[in-house]
């Protein structure tokens, strides 16, 4: 199974993912996640803007799906804690969005994640988070 | 007493009414024990699964009900404030997340509902300040707590 089959596969496995109906491309060990946008996802109909919690959500899962990535022998890493910033209205259209790994340790990942839409350069939004790494045995 | 809390539930349907990411969640207006607390349950079901060996609802979610939670609160605080344009700046889309901090406490129970508790705690010219808690039945046992700011653009005044 290629990088990519797998991240798809385990995409595939949290019912939650297809609700978002998020994916991630790999090129190399660089990973994009995409967010399409979606009516469902509207929080603020007047602008349109997508809701502040999908976005948070989405950031959230584009970092555990970064750890996934990369940390092939563990399972599904628990959320410790997350800070989201908002930076601009995540508006009617496709949000895309890169996790950077800042240290793994040995239980504990520090990552931040960042999104856009138009453009790299003026982030939507960032997040930075803590994550509880479990071995695949416990 | 009593006008408030109808208040706090007329609120709280049309926030979700008007929503489509909590109409699309199934969000449901639950009563608070404060008229200034915004409460809301998010309703288990099995597309919003974020683990699922564990069958426990995903944090993205819970994320999503705190948020909206909070925003109900701080419309309440609005509408506790008597100064003009308080009405209409209680409405959605007065209001934007500055940031937003979740501390996950532990996984919620398998195949629970998640409620969710808000307080605007503070509330300046332009800025509200919001704790905010997830839990299954006994706020005391958090599944999650929240710490927010959201910048607030009142009706006829700059930010």
């Amino acid at each position: 199974m290629s990088p990519q089959e797998r991240l798809n596969a385990g995409l595939a496995q949290i019912p939650y993912v297809r609700f978002l109906g998020m994916r991630a491309e790999l090129a190399g060990d660089e990973m994009t996640a995409i967010l399409p946008f979606s009516e469902h996802l509207v929080g603020n109909p007047v602008i349109p803007a997508l809701h502040g919690g999908v976005v948070g959500a989405f950031l959230e899962m584009t970092a555990l799906a970064q750890l996934f990535v990369s940390q092939t022998q563990r399972r599904q890493p628990k959320t410790i804690d997350v800070t989201i910033e908002y930076l601009r209205p995540a508006r009617a259209q496709t949000t895309f969005a890169r996790a950077h790994l800042r240290r793994i340790g040995r239980r504990i990942a520090n990552v931040q994640v960042e999104a856009w839409q138009d453009r790299r350069g003026s982030p939507v939004a960032a997040l930075h988070g803590h994550f509880l790494l479990r071995s695949a045995e416990g | 007493m009593t006008d408030a809390i109808l208040d706090a539930a007329e609120l709280g349907r049309e926030m979700m009414r008007r929503t489509p990411q909590s109409a699309a969640l199934g969000f449901e207006y639950v009563a608070a024990p404060e008229p200034d607390v915004g409460a809301m349950k998010a309703p288990f079901r099995d597309d919003l699964v974020g683990d699922p060996v564990g069958q426990v609802i995903a944090g993205g979610v819970i994320t999503t009900l705190l948020d909206h939670t909070c925003g109900l609160a701080i419309s309440l605080a609005l509408r506790a404030q008597e100064a003009p344009g308080a009405e209409a700046a209680a409405r959605m889309g007065a209001m934007a997340t500055l940031d937003f901090r979740i501390d996950y406490m532990r996984p919620a129970r398998p195949r629970s509902d998640v409620i969710g508790r808000a307080h605007c705690y503070r509330i300046t010219r332009s800025v509200a300040f919001v704790r905010a808690v997830a839990f299954e039945d006994d706020p005391a046992d958090p599944i999650a707590t929240a710490q927010a700011a959201f910048a607030i653009n009142r009706a006829g005044a700059g930010a």
